[in-house]
């Protein structure tokens, strides 16, 4: 190799190098910040949620459906076969072991992020008794699992744990 | 380059001498669009569009740098800045609706454009390259008006923004932590906000860049023109000034009688009452769409209902959107016919006409809700969508036979007033 080859290799490399370590933080400071993150958890009070009502909270500035189910509604959820489903889980395994009546999930579709109904009082909850989004129709069954519309997945259940037997820690 | 017939710059005065020796930006302007610039005589009013897409620019970047004197780009503030802007700044009224409506107008007189270049062949070759840069335009277009719909943080800003964000989600493995990148959060926020502000300003002078670009690679072939038939000689071009700046002139004068009417008396028809509501996160609107201009592209979207082998329906709606505007980046391959204009095409013109009434129906369905029928004719209007640059228009490429061709712009323009005035004298042999 020319010695003088060598030096133009050597300095578009090293200007290359240098080039790429200035775009990572030109990118990262995109990511969420500190305050952004520091309010990544949230405590909810269940005592005055009665069987059959729910309650609409944020968490992570996105909202928060918890709910009480009813035996109906905990009977029909287990009713189902998860084999059939698009996103097999059952509601065991969206609720914390001992608290099945306990249904805790984001209150954003998994199709686009629109809020479904069902956690208000009268309002529509689809044909499977849960949840409807009504920005493209996905409806959710009484364990918040998508059977019909273009939902792919579940109502998230995000990473939670009782901290006494009325409350709750998300995050 | 240029005809060597084009006129020539020769600055009389001593001043502009003076300047053409030390910065000829005189003598650019005058070769651009300028006496020096020779174009077809026959160009018809589809050739208006272009430079009302440029006058839509100016009015959008005059509105919107004094709409940003008044705007607070953050989230506790944003919504009130704005209706105060409205309320309370002298003529602030008058700027936030020209904005608002000019964006509507420079998609119609773009979508007209884009139209002009589909039927009459304009992104064949040579000038593929300015097809390609206006299709970037297309794109920086759609980013900047979407960027800029959020500012007023009205519902349909913040949903809008959340179901659009939502799309990178679809992409398997890096989609969500794309989807926080852009968003600086977990749902639109304060810093959403804050950086889409300053893409907003950022961008349109990135269009008015590639602008440049995209006239610089259209004079170096020169205009095209109804016929499709090269440029043979100086018999056939009429100088830019003043032939077309007065006929451009007249069009920019209907175009803004045009745009007064909207903004002085019906400024809110293409809005949505729901973005004069604060953005509220634990509520969603009952209907959510975007605005009209994205409608079709939005249907394509919500026409994958069903999973296929093993990728979900969310992630084909969001390929199938990006599909339909990443392939007219392949148009000129696409249509190989040597014949331009539709003029001289039957078959391609039919089913011209068929795919712009397929992309009404496209729109059509996705400002309606999403449920039946509007879902299946979506469906099929977005599978003709597809045929037809894949399967149709290379098809008729290879079996039409077009109809006989002028033998040049002079002959078919003398031919036309021959008909006119009712003569019956065969044309004019050169």
């Amino acid at each position: 190799m020319r010695r003088r080859d060598f030096i133009n290799i050597a300095a578009v490399s090293f200007a290359g190098v240098g080039a790429v370590v200035v775009a990572l933080p030109l990118i990262d400071q995109m990511n969420p910040s500190a305050d952004v993150l520091a309010l990544a958890s949230t405590e909810v009070d269940l005592s005055a949620i009665q069987p059959g009502q729910a309650i609409k909270t944020t968490f992570r500035s996105q909202p928060l459906f918890v709910r009480q189910l009813t035996e109906k509604e905990i009977a029909e959820a287990d009713k189902v076969d998860p084999s059939t489903l698009r996103d097999p889980q059952t509601l065991e395994e969206r609720t914390v072991d001992g608290k099945k009546q306990w249904l805790v999930t984001m209150g954003v579709c998994t199709h686009l992020g629109c809020v479904p109904l069902g956690a208000g009082e009268g309002e529509n909850r689809g044909e499977f008794g849960g949840y409807f989004c009504p920005c493209h129709g996905s409806s959710y069954d009484t364990a918040a699992r998508i059977r019909k519309g273009p939902a792919p997945k579940n109502l998230e259940v995000p990473k939670y744990s009782f901290t006494s037997d009325t409350a709750i820690l998300v995050g | 380059m240029s005809f060597p017939w084009a006129e020539h710059y020769t600055p009389k005065h001593p001043v502009m001498q003076w300047v053409d020796e030390k910065l000829p930006l005189p003598r650019l302007v005058y070769n651009a669009i300028g006496a020096g610039y020779p174009v077809p005589r026959n160009l018809n009013y589809f050739w208006n569009f272009g430079v009302l897409a440029g006058v839509a620019l100016v009015i959008q970047i005059v509105t919107g740098v004094i709409m940003a004197m008044h705007y607070g780009a953050n989230d506790l503030v944003a919504f009130g800045t704005v209706e105060q802007t409205m309320r309370d700044v002298n003529a602030g009224w008058l700027m936030r609706y020209a904005h608002a409506n000019g964006a509507s107008f420079f998609f119609i007189v773009v979508y007209l454009h884009i139209f002009r270049g589909l039927y009459f062949g304009s992104y064949k070759a040579p000038r593929e390259m300015v097809w390609l840069l206006g299709l970037v335009i297309f794109l920086l277009m759609m980013a900047t008006a979407f960027m800029g719909y959020v500012l007023p943080w009205g519902q349909m800003s913040y949903w809008g923004a959340k179901v659009i964000t939502g799309l990178f989600g679809a992409i398997p493995v890096v989609g969500e932590p794309i989807q926080t990148w852009l968003l600086g959060g977990f749902a639109p926020g304060n810093a959403s906000l804050n950086r889409f502000f300053s893409l907003h300003f950022l961008l349109p002078f990135v269009i008015a860049g590639v602008i440049i670009l995209h006239i610089w690679a259209l004079h170096i072939p020169g205009s095209s023109n109804p016929t499709g038939v090269e440029v043979k000689g100086p018999q056939d071009t009429v100088p830019f000034h003043p032939y077309y700046t007065a006929k451009d002139g007249f069009g920019v004068g209907v175009f803004l009688i045009l745009f007064a009417i909207m903004l002085f008396f019906a400024p809110n028809y293409l809005g949505h009452p729901d973005n004069y509501i604060e953005a509220n996160p634990l509520s969603t609107p009952a209907h959510i769409v975007p605005e009209w201009y994205f409608w079709p592209f939005y249907a394509i979207l919500r026409a994958f209902t069903v999973d296929f082998f093993f990728v979900p329906a969310k992630l084909l709606g969001v390929l199938a959107m990006f599909a339909s505007i990443l392939l007219l980046f392949f148009l000129p391959w696409l249509d190989t016919s040597p014949v331009r204009s539709g003029h001289y095409r039957p078959t391609f013109k039919a089913f011209f006409w068929l795919l712009m009434f397929d992309v009404l129906i496209l729109g059509y369905c996705g400002g309606a809700p999403a449920e039946e029928p509007y879902v299946m004719i979506s469906q099929v209007a977005a599978a003709y969508y597809f045929a037809h640059f894949l399967i149709i228009l290379p098809l008729i490429a290879r079996f039409e036979k077009p109809l006989p061709l002028p033998g040049s712009i002079t002959e078919s323009v003398l031919a036309k007033y021959a008909k006119a005035d009712g003569e019956t004298a065969a044309v004019p042999a050169e």
